[in-house]
């Protein structure tokens, strides 16, 4: 792909043809403030945090920016400083001030705009405060939608139309009364929303917020255990429990998009159901019983009906390491082909 | 699939018959999508009108069952319209004239009246993809649960190689697996007729090999599959039964007969994560780990060979399969099973295994590696058939057709064709999701999806408790009046204990796969009578 060359702040730096001015920022790692911005959408402009000033002339948005050769950008011109200080203020000034009790403290986008562009208290009394007072959507049972919290940079909804093209929200209302929601302003659960949780992902804010979301102690990088497509994901472990999924970016089948099982599907893992100890039927019951007593049972049963008399159905639910051990034992040890599985199923 | 996931979104054109790809593979149909809104041509041929019709240029709505007249229809249009790639065919493909001598009986017209599409519809489909490369098939259970899946794949494969749509970027036939591991499984020989790699058991030189490698004299005839396995339990033939990870009560096609032969075994070992509607009839029941909980590899529908790592401990006494198979190996005096992990097995597939040849633990950190990746120096291989195809001669068969329609058809006494599919909210037997309590939230109870116009004719309001009945069985559940389905056909799942559908579905199966046709039965809905 064809470069081209840009300034900002003094330093040089070669981007792509095509790209914007904050795209060619962030991928050589300096931070320009911005909210609506998100890699896998289009660029839309809608909060203004991100200006900039070009050539030492004008002041621009730079998500909408295409990079030219020999460009001149400013990012802490004091117009520019100023602009995007207003733009923040009036974002913080109506927004909750309850970040210790906000499950995206310390990994909130407006937080981090907020404190590079140097809100204070002080510089808020400007304002008259006035925190919306939404009733909170809770109606899916995996996330909640806190409309007092939502700066409206619609990376939600661009994220259910451009990648999803599920469209279940939009914005509704007009002016200070905007907000995101469905059609007719219905609680989610009675929209087309599929629950795939991709804007809760996204949300810069808490404003589409997990029901729960610990915060894992470790992740581990996996596979999804549910369908055929094979999504990369990320266990969040904590303790003895899996406590969240997420999609993993790196992963060249999903990209990071997960569906609501993968997402939000995991409790069976934990799931008190879970058959924890071997089962031996006595006097008609199935009683517990020790793995040697199970196994046990089990060899002197087999041994007694090798061949025809016998057959095994692995699983397309288990891994190939435990299936071909399957299949070698029904034809090595229980001398048979009679092996198979759910595959037409 | 012949391609990878992320070609789907580069296709021009996408024919996407029988599957409801936005439930069963949510992930996968964001290519779709994807590709739709930038201009791509979706045709979808489903008997229902899915979501995925939103997103479509054309919906051929055709009558379950007649995928083959359908598909053969547009064949019959690229040919006499001159649209074929003549010059893939000659250097590629064998059998053509006798194909083409078989489009004689699909007409548009004679199509027309078996499929209940119309003909301009279908004379536009064909131009379609025909027209604009690159095309991809994407198909799912819609076309293999049929007693003529084999055929309706065929129908598939003809008409890509017709066009020149196949072995090529973006271009090729699809088959969507269904199962986290279900590509896998049959990678690894969990068929009755092949070793791991697809090796016919009744090979000799194959047997020689794994005989030599495992170091005992193995059988030479083929096995049973599992719809023959059940009808062996039943009539007495098989005693003994080992499970894993399966819920056949509820997943088997005519689950009564299902039951019944279970319930004739001599002795079942069920091994699975929960006490399943099966593993309460087992004689022993043994702990499996999940996948959290263990290490190994899945592939998926791409042949994509990915790690599986260890979260967390088993839970309890529970136990990762490969252990629990290699312990009882162990205690029956067997060799060959003392292996120290999943990596270990994993040396030992690959040495048996030209297509996972090249496949090694270290090789797969990263994105994994798609099969056939015969040695450790192969990259993988994202599209299949780029060169020639996996025949003897190397060349592609096209296979002449006739219609044979579905075993069991709608008639006086059960005048309703009942079609399965899933919800995108649960998983095959809920033995998993409907333990996850908001998902069970969101998707409480199975639905009977039905028409307005026949629900008004049996007097039948929405959401209300009916039974319905095919010659099989019968069961209870709650209706949902729907335009998905057309008038005619009616639509469940199978995820729901309460409301056993497979009691309901016909275990007719095709003669080579032996897949049943879950897809198309005959039944009565009745209303439920007050007390």
């Amino acid at each position: 792909m064809k470069k081209v060359t840009l300034t900002i702040d003094g330093l040089q730096l070669r981007a792509d043809e095509g790209s914007t001015v904050l795209q060619a920022a962030l991928a050589n790692g300096l931070y320009i403030p911005n909210l609506c911005n998100h890699p896998d959408l289009v660029p839309a402009g809608l909060c203004r945090v991100c200006v900039v000033k070009v050539d030492d002339w004008k002041i621009s948005i730079s998500c909408k920016l295409p990079v030219k050769e020999g460009m001149v950008i400013s990012t802490e011109d004091p117009e520019v400083q100023r602009i995007r200080k207003s733009t923040v203020e009036l974002l913080v000034a109506n927004h909750p001030m309850t970040c210790l009790t906000c499950s995206r403290d310390a990994n909130c986008e407006l937080q981090r705009v907020a404190s590079y562009v140097g809100i204070t208290q002080e510089s808020l009394k400007r304002y008259r405060r006035s925190v919306r007072q939404l009733p909170i959507d809770s109606s899916n049972p995996f996330f909640d939608i806190d409309h007092s919290k939502c700066v409206l940079c619609g990376i939600c909804v661009r994220t259910c139309d451009e990648l999803q093209n599920i469209n279940a929200i939009d914005y509704v209302r007009r002016g200070v009364h905007t907000t995101v929601g469905t059609l007719g302003n219905k609680p989610i659960t009675q929209s087309c929303c599929e629950s795939c949780g991709e804007c809760v992902a996204r949300c810069p804010v808490a404003a589409l917020a997990p029901k729960e979301s610990p915060i894992s102690m470790r992740e581990v990088k996996s596979v999804c255990t549910y369908c055929g497509v094979g999504c990369g994901i990320l266990l969040g472990v904590r303790g003895e429990k899996v406590v969240g999924v997420r999609g993993d970016r790196d992963n060249p089948v999903n990209r990071g998009s997960l569906c609501v099982k993968g997402r939000y599907g995991f409790k069976f893992i934990n799931h008190p159901d879970r058959l924890t100890t071997p089962l031996v039927r006595k006097d008609g019951v199935l009683v517990p019983a020790s793995w040697d007593e199970a196994l046990e049972r089990v060899a002197a049963n087999f041994s007694e009906h090798k061949g025809e008399q016998f057959a095994a159905l692995a699983s397309a639910r288990i891994t190939n390491e435990d299936n071909y051990l399957i299949q070698k034992f029904t034809r090595a040890v229980m001398q048979t082909n009679n092996i198979d599985h759910c595959a037409r199923l | 699939m012949t391609n990878s996931i992320a070609e789907i979104g580069e296709a021009a054109t996408i024919l996407a018959v029988g599957t409801n790809t936005t439930q069963a593979h949510p992930v996968l149909a964001l290519q779709v999508k994807k590709a739709a809104r930038n201009g791509a041509r979706l045709i979808v041929a489903n008997p229902k009108k899915i979501d995925l019709c939103r997103h479509a240029t054309l919906h051929l709505q055709h009558r379950p069952g007649t995928d083959v007249p359908l598909l053969m229809g547009m064949a019959r249009v690229i040919v006499d319209e001159g649209l074929a790639d003549m010059a893939f065919i000659q250097a590629r493909c064998e059998d053509y004239e006798a194909f083409v001598a078989s489009l004689a009986d699909f007409s548009p017209e004679r199509v027309a009246a078996i499929t209940g599409v119309p003909a301009e519809q279908i004379v536009a489909a064909a131009r379609m993809y025909a027209g604009y490369g690159p095309a991809s098939i994407l198909y799912c259970m819609g076309i293999t649960q049929h007693s003529h899946g084999t055929d309706n794949v065929w129908a598939v494969s003809n008409l890509a190689l017709l066009t020149g749509n196949l072995g090529k970027f973006a271009s090729g036939v699809n088959p969507l697996r269904g199962q986290n591991n279900v590509q896998g499984s049959c990678d690894m020989g969990g068929l009755p007729n092949v070793y791991p790699g697809y090796q016919q058991v009744n090979d000799p030189k194959v047997r020689e090999k794994f005989e030599s490698a495992w170091g005992l004299s193995l059988s030479p005839d083929p096995g049973l599959t599992l719809g023959e396995v059940f009808d062996r339990m039943y009539d007495g033939t098989i005693k003994s039964l080992y499970l894993v990870g399966e819920n056949p009560v509820l997943t088997e096609a005519n689950a009564n007969h299902a039951i019944a032969a279970l319930k004739n075994l001599d002795f079942l070992v069920v091994q699975d994560i929960f006490l399943t509607e099966t593993a309460l009839l087992a004689d022993v029941v043994l702990p499996a780990a999940t996948f959290a909980e263990k290490d190994g590899t899945f592939t998926n529908t791409e042949r994509r060979v990915q790690r599986v790592r260890q979260a967390i401990a088993p839970r309890g006494e529970a136990k990762p399969d490969w252990q629990i198979v290699a312990e009882l190996a162990g205690k029956m005096g067997a060799k060959g099973f003392d292996f120290s992990g999943p990596e270990e097995i994993m040396v030992e597939i690959a040495s048996l295994t030209p297509s996972y040849g090249g496949i090694s633990y270290p090789r797969l950190e990263g994105a994994g590696l798609q099969w056939p990746c015969p040695d450790k120096d192969h990259p993988g291989t994202p599209t299949l058939h780029v060169e020639r195809f996996g025949t003897a001669s190397g060349k592609a068969k096209m296979i002449p057709l006739a219609f044979r329609d579905a075993d069991e058809l709608p008639d006086g006494e059960y005048p309703l064709v009942l079609t399965t599919d899933r919800s995108l909210f649960h998983y095959h037997s809920g033995s998993m999701t409907r333990r996850v309590a908001g998902l069970e939230q969101l998707n409480s109870e199975e639905l009977l999806k039905i028409n307005p116009r026949d629900a008004k004719a049996l007097g039948l309001a929405d959401k209300e408790m009916v039974q319905v009945t095919s010659r099989r069985g019968t069961m209870t559940v709650r209706t949902s009046l729907s335009q998905v389905c057309p008038p005619g056909l009616v639509s469940m799942t199978f995820h729901f204990a309460e409301s056993p559908t497979n009691v309901l579905t016909n275990p007719a199966r095709d003669p080579v796969a032996k897949i049943p046709e879950t897809k198309v039965c005959a039944v009565r809905v009745d209303k439920i009578a007050q007390p």
